[in-house]
C-alpha cells in the first residue's frame, strides 16, 4: 500500500476521468472496421437458410465468374481443418458436438456458415454471395429443448449433456416437508448485441512466418491457445490483436467459425482478409443465450425455512457447443442457491441441442437466469405461506456469522465459498433509503384508487475474479513514462483507466502519465482477458504487486544514490524524497531507471532496468452480492410497463473508481430491462429466426430504461484479494428481471403471474385477460 | 458493376473528390473512401443511430442515405467537432459524465445532439430525450449521457 500522504490525481477510489475517452470522442476510435490493410480481401459467409437439413450440393460456379472475386470455399476447401475446440481445452465427451468453421455434411440452423466467399472488394463479395446455390434435404426441426431429444449425427442424441449437482437428500427432505411449492417458469432467448458488429482481419507475414489477427477482444490469449491447437502453428507465430471494442457482454470475442475462416484464408490466399459482420447475421450467427426452462420446487418448513431445492431444467444450447462447452449450465446448477441457506439441493440441467444458434454466456450467465428462478421461487413460497415476502427472504439468508459459507457446488472449477459480507444488513441498509414501507403504503392507496402499481425485490450473490492466476509486467523509461503491461482485455468498461489506477497508488504518480497495454499477444505471454468479471480482480491485483515490486526497487536504487534508507523515502508526482522533507533532494522515476540500465555502474548487482513482473494466485472466486427493488406500473389497456423507480444495492468491497462501477451498474440493468421487457429471439415451428433486424429485436431506448438510486457499499473487503477487490461487472443485470416479475405480480394483483420473460405487451395483456383484468 | 461518378463530398471543411458507385452508402464512401472513419455503422438499417452525421447541419443516417446524394453538401462528423485541441462542449460534457463506455454509439449521439442543440438552443428535457430515444447505446444505460447533453446545452446557451 502507497505512503504517499500527498494525494496525486487517479488513485485508488477516485471517480477520475476515464483515460479511454478522448480518442472515442474525436472519432479517432480503432475498432477493427476502421483496420486496413494494403491488398486485402473482404470475406462474405454464405449462411444456411434451413434450419435442420443434409447439405446435397454447393454451386459456386456463378459466383466464381464474377469479376473481383478470389475464391469461394466450402468445407472442402478446408477438410484439415477441424471444428472449434473449446476455451478451456479439449473435452471428449463433448468434442462430437462442435461447429466446423463451414459446415460439414450438415446446416444445423438458420445461420450456419457453408461458404465463404473471397473478393477485392465487400460490394463485390456480398453480389457473388448472393450467386451460391446450396441445395438441402431438410431434416426434422428441433426447436424446444423440453421435446423429446432427436438424433445427432446417428452418434448420439441431441441431449449433448447432463450436468447436475446438489447436496443432501431430497427425498426425506421433501417427504417430511410442511409445504411444498412448486413453479414452471421461463428465461427466453436473447443475448448481448453490441452496438459494433464483429468483425476479424487475418493477415499473414510471410517475411517473418507470422499469423496475425486482428479484431481480437475478451479473451485473445485463450483464442491464441485455440488456434495454434487447430492450425499447428507456434504461440511465437500466431498473434493476436485488441484494438477498440464496442462492447463485450460474453458474447464479443469468443473464438467463432469466421475467426478462423480469416486466418486460415490469409495464410492460403496469402493476402489479408478481412470481414465484418452486418447486424442480420450478427443476430443470427452470434451467440444467443439465457434460453432455460425451469421446473423447480422447495421444500418449506412451517415457520418458512425452506430446508430444500429441487431443480430439473432444460438449457436451450441451439445448434451446437461452441468454446463454453458446459459453463453456463455449471454456473447456472452451481449459483441457483444465490444468498440463501438451503441446506439441501439438487439441480438437474438437460442440456440439449436444438436447430437454433448457438447459445453461449451472456453477461451474468447462469446468475441471471437462476436469480430470476429463485427469486420468483421466493415469491411463491410467501404466497404459499402467507408471509412478507421480505421476512421470507430475511428467515433463509445465510447470516454474517456462517461466513465464510461453502457448499458442496462447482461454479467453473472453483468450490463456492461465500466470501464474508452480511446479506441481511445490506438489505437493511437498502429498504432504509428506499423507504419500503412508506413505499407500501403509498402503492397500496394507488391501487386502492385504481392504479396498478406494485413493488418486488430481487436478492442475489454474484461471482467475480475467477482464477486462477494472472500476471502484469511494468517497464519505467529513463523520461519516468510507465508502462504496464497485461494479458487483460478491454471492451468498453474501462480497464485501462482502472489498471492505471491501480498503478499509481504504489508508483507515485499521475495516472495519466501510465500507458495500459492489454489484449496484445506478442507483448505478454499469459492473459486472462475480460470476462467472468474478473479483469480488476485478477489482473488489477497483479499490477498492484507489480507496482509495488517496482516501488521497492526504486526506493532501494534512490536510496543508495541519495545515501539514505529506503524506508525514509516515498514518491510524489512521479519524485522520490525524503518522507519528512517532500523539498530536500530528490530523483525523478527516470533517473533512477537511467540508473538501472544494464551498462549503468550505479546499478550494482541489481538485476537491470526499473521493471518489475509478478503474479497473483486468487484461491476461491469473490463473491461479491447485493439486491435489487423495482417500482412499476402496468397500463392495462396497452399491456406496458412503466418502470417509475429502480433501487440497486451493492457491496463491492473495495471501489477503485465509483463512477465506473456506477457506469458497469446502470448500463447492465439496461440490459437487463431489456432481458425482462423487451428483448427476444422468436424462431418459427420450421426454425425460421424472426428477430434478425432492431425492428424486430428491441434494444431499450431512454425511454425505457430507468435512472436507477445505487447504493454501493464497502463494507466488506473479500477476503480473496489483498486490496478486497469484488468485481462490478455483471451486478446491475443479474437481479433485474427478479425485480421486474416482482414488482408486476404486485401491480396487478395476481401472485406469480409472470412465469416466463421477456413480459413483453402481448404477454401481460393475456395475463389480465385470463385473469378478468 | 455500375459506372462511377464523380463527386465532390466537404467533410468538416475539406473538399474530397472521390469516384463513387451510385449504390455505395454515404457511410461507406465516409469511412472507405474519405478516411473518416469515427462514424460507425451499428445496424445499416437506420436504427440505431450510430451512423449520425450532419447533412447541411440536419442530423441524417449515413447509412440510409447514397453517397452520390451528398454531392455537393456540407457534411459534418465526429472529426470535425473540436476546435483544435478544444473539446467541444458535448464532448467536454461526455468525458466528465462518463457518457460513454465502449464509445461506439458515442459520435452517432454526440452528432444527434449537436445539430439538436444548433437548431434549438432552448430545447426542453422533454423534448431532448425524445430526440436522444432515436438512437441506441448498449453501454451505459442512458443516464449520463442525458445528463451529459443537457450539461452542453445550458453550457452552450449561455455561451451564446
Amino acid at each position: 500500500m502507497a505512503t504517499a500522504t500527498n494525494r496525486m490525481l487517479g488513485h485508488l477510489g477516485d471517480s477520475v476521468e476515464r483515460l479511454e475517452d478522448p480518442p472515442l470522442v474525436t472519432g479517432k476510435g480503432r475498432f477493427v472496421g476502421d483496420i486496413n490493410f494494403p491488398d486485402q480481401l473482404h470475406m462474405r459467409i454464405v449462411r444456411s437458410d434451413h434450419a435442420h437439413g443434409k447439405i446435397i450440393s454447393v454451386d459456386t460456379s456463378a459466383a466464381e465468374a464474377v469479376p473481383g472475386v478470389v475464391a469461394v470455399w466450402t468445407t472442402e476447401n478446408i477438410d484439415d481443418v477441424p471444428p472449434i475446440d473449446f476455451r478451456e481445452g479439449s473435452d471428449p465427451t463433448l468434442a462430437l458436438f462442435r461447429q466446423y468453421p463451414l459446415a460439414r455434411e450438415l446446416v444445423r440452423y438458420v445461420g450456419d456458415p457453408v461458404v465463404a466467399v473471397f473478393a477485392e472488394d465487400p460490394y463485390t463479395a456480398e453480389d457473388a454471395a448472393e450467386l451460391v446455390v446450396i441445395e438441402i434435404e431438410p431434416l426434422p426441426v428441433l426447436i424446444n429443448a423440453d421435446d423429446p431429444p432427436q438424433d445427432f449425427k446417428g452418434q448420439a442424441t441431441t441431449e449433448a449433456a447432463i450436468v447436475e449437482q446438489g447436496y443432501g437428500d431430497i427425498d426425506t427432505t421433501f417427504a417430511n416437508a410442511f409445504k411444498v411449492v412448486e413453479i414452471d417458469v421461463k428465461v427466453s432467448r436473447h443475448t448481448g448485441v453490441p452496438m459494433e458488429c464483429r468483425g476479424a482481419i487475418g493477415r499473414y507475414d510471410e517475411a517473418r512466418d507470422v499469423l496475425e489477427m486482428y479484431g481480437a477482444a475478451k479473451v485473445p490469449h485463450r483464442n491464441r491457445d485455440t488456434l495454434c491447437r487447430m492450425l499447428n502453428r507456434p504461440a511465437s507465430g500466431l498473434h493476436l490483436f485488441e484494438g477498440h471494442t464496442g462492447g463485450g457482454f460474453g458474447i464479443r470475442g469468443e473464438l467463432y467459425p469466421e475467426d478462423v475462416l480469416v486466418c486460415v484464408a490469409a495464410m492460403r490466399l496469402r493476402r489479408p482478409v478481412k470481414w465484418i459482420e452486418d447486424r442480420r447475421e450478427h443476430l443470427m450467427a452470434a451467440n444467443h443465450s439465457r434460453q432455460q426452462r425451469h421446473i423447480i420446487r422447495a421444500a418449506v418448513a412451517e415457520d418458512g425455512e425452506v430446508v430444500g431445492l429441487d431443480d430439473e431444467l432444460y438449457l436451450d444450447q441451439g445448434g451446437y457447443i461452441r468454446t463454453h462447452g458446459t459453463r453456463v449450465a455449471n454456473m447456472t446448477t452451481g449459483t441457483l442457491p444465490g444468498p440463501y441457506r438451503f441446506p439441501v439441493y439438487r439441480s438437474i440441467c438437460h442440456f440439449r441441442l436444438t436447430n437454433k444458434t448457438p447459445a453461449a454466456t451472456y453477461r451474468s450467465p447462469g446468475r441471471c437466469e437462476s436469480t430470476f428462478v429463485r427469486e420468483r421461487l421466493m415469491d411463491a413460497v410467501a404466497v404459499a405461506m402467507d408471509m412478507d415476502p421480505i421476512a421470507l427472504r430475511r428467515r433463509n439468508l445465510i447470516s454474517l456469522e456462517e461466513m465464510p459459507y461453502g457448499r458442496a457446488l462447482d461454479v467453473l472449477g472453483d468450490s463456492v465459498e461465500h466470501d464474508p459480507g452480511d446479506y441481511a444488513g445490506l438489505l437493511d441498509q437498502g429498504l432504509a433509503q428506499i423507504g419500503w414501507d412508506d413505499l407500501q403504503k403509498k402503492l397500496a392507496k394507488r391501487r386502492a384508487n385504481g392504479e396498478m402499481v406494485g413493488a418486488g425485490i430481487s436478492m442475489f450473490f454474484e461471482k467475480s475474479g475467477l482464477g486462477p492466476s494472472d500476471g502484469a509486467k511494468i517497464f519505467v523509461d529513463n523520461e519516468g513514462f510507465i508502462e504496464v503491461v497485461t494479458g487483460g482485455a478491454s471492451i468498453g468498461q474501462g480497464f485501462e483507466t482502472a489498471m492505471a489506477q491501480i498503478a499509481a497508488e504504489d508508483l507515485g504518480t499521475d495516472y495519466r502519465r501510465i500507458r495500459v497495454v492489454h489484449g496484445q499477444t506478442n507483448r505478454i505471454d499469459y492473459g486472462v482477458g475480460a470476462h467472468a468479471s474478473r479483469a480488476t480482480v485478477l489482473t488489477g491485483t497483479a499490477v498492484s504487486l507489480t507496482a509495488q515490486a517496482v516501488r521497492a526497487k526504486a526506493l532501494d536504487m534512490a536510496a543508495e544514490l541519495l545515501q539514505t534508507s529506503a524506508d525514509s523515502l516515498t514518491i510524489t508526482d512521479g519524485v522520490v524524497h525524503a518522507k519528512d522533507n517532500p523539498t530536500g533532494p530528490s530523483l525523478t522515476l527516470g533517473e533512477i531507471a537511467e540508473a538501472l540500465i544494464p551498462t549503468s555502474k550505479l546499478r550494482g548487482d541489481r538485476e537491470p532496468y526499473l521493471k518489475g513482473e509478478e503474479w497473483f494466485h486468487i484461491e476461491h472466486q469473490t463473491y461479491p452480492y447485493g439486491h435489487h427493488i423495482a417500482v412499476v406500473k402496468v397500463d392495462p389497456d396497452t399491456g406496458g410497463v412503466e418502470i417509475e423507480k429502480y433501487f440497486i444495492a451493492y457491496d463491492i468491497g473495495r471501489a477503485i473508481n465509483p463512477m465506473m462501477i456506477e457506469g458497469q451498474l446502470v448500463g447492465g440493468l439496461a440490459q437487463g430491462v431489456g432481458g425482462a421487457l423487451f428483448e427476444e429471439f422468436t424462431y418459427s415451428e420450421t426454425g425460421d429466426p424472426q428477430a434478425v433486424t432492431f425492428a424486430d429485436y428491441l434494444i431499450p431506448t431512454l425511454q425505457e430504461v430507468p435512472d436507477p438510486e445505487i447504493l454501493l457499499t464497502e463494507d466488506f473487503p473479500s477476503i480473496r484479494t489483498p486490496l478486497g477487490i469484488k468485481g462490478a461487472g455483471e451486478a446491475g443485470i443479474t437481479g433485474a428481471a427478479g425485480a421486474i416479475a416482482s414488482a408486476i405480480d404486485n401491480a396487478i394483483g395476481i401472485p406469480g403471474a409472470v412465469t416466463e420473460t421477456p413480459v413483453s405487451p402481448q404477454r401481460l395483456k393475456k395475463i389480465l385477460s385470463e385473469h378478468g383484468k | 458493376m455500375s459506372d462511377k461518378k464523380d463527386i465532390t463530398l466537404t467533410i468538416n471543411g475539406r473538399d474530397h473528390n472521390v469516384s463513387v458507385d451510385p449504390r455505395w452508402t454515404l457511410a461507406d464512401v465516409i469511412r472507405d473512401h474519405c478516411g473518416q472513419t469515427g462514424t460507425h455503422l451499428g445496424c445499416e438499417h437506420g436504427i440505431c443511430g450510430a451512423c449520425t452525421i450532419l447533412v447541411d447541419d440536419s442530423p441524417v443516417r449515413s447509412c440510409l442515405m447514397f453517397g452520390i446524394q451528398a454531392d455537393g453538401k456540407k457534411i459534418r462528423t465526429v472529426e470535425g467537432l473540436a476546435n483544435g485541441d478544444e473539446y467541444h462542449p458535448l464532448q467536454k460534457a461526455f468525458i466528465e459524465n462518463h457518457a460513454l463506455q465502449c464509445g461506439y454509439c458515442t459520435p452517432g449521439f454526440l452528432m444527434l445532439a449537436t445539430g439538436i442543440l444548433e437548431a434549438q438552443p432552448d430545447i426542453s428535457d422533454d423534448d431532448l430525450n425524445d430526440v436522444l430515444s432515436s438512437n441506441l447505446c448498449r453501454c451505459t444505460g442512458y443516464a449520463n449521457i442525458i445528463k451529459a447533453v443537457r450539461i452542453a446545452r445550458d453550457e452552450m446557451k449561455a455561451a451564446s
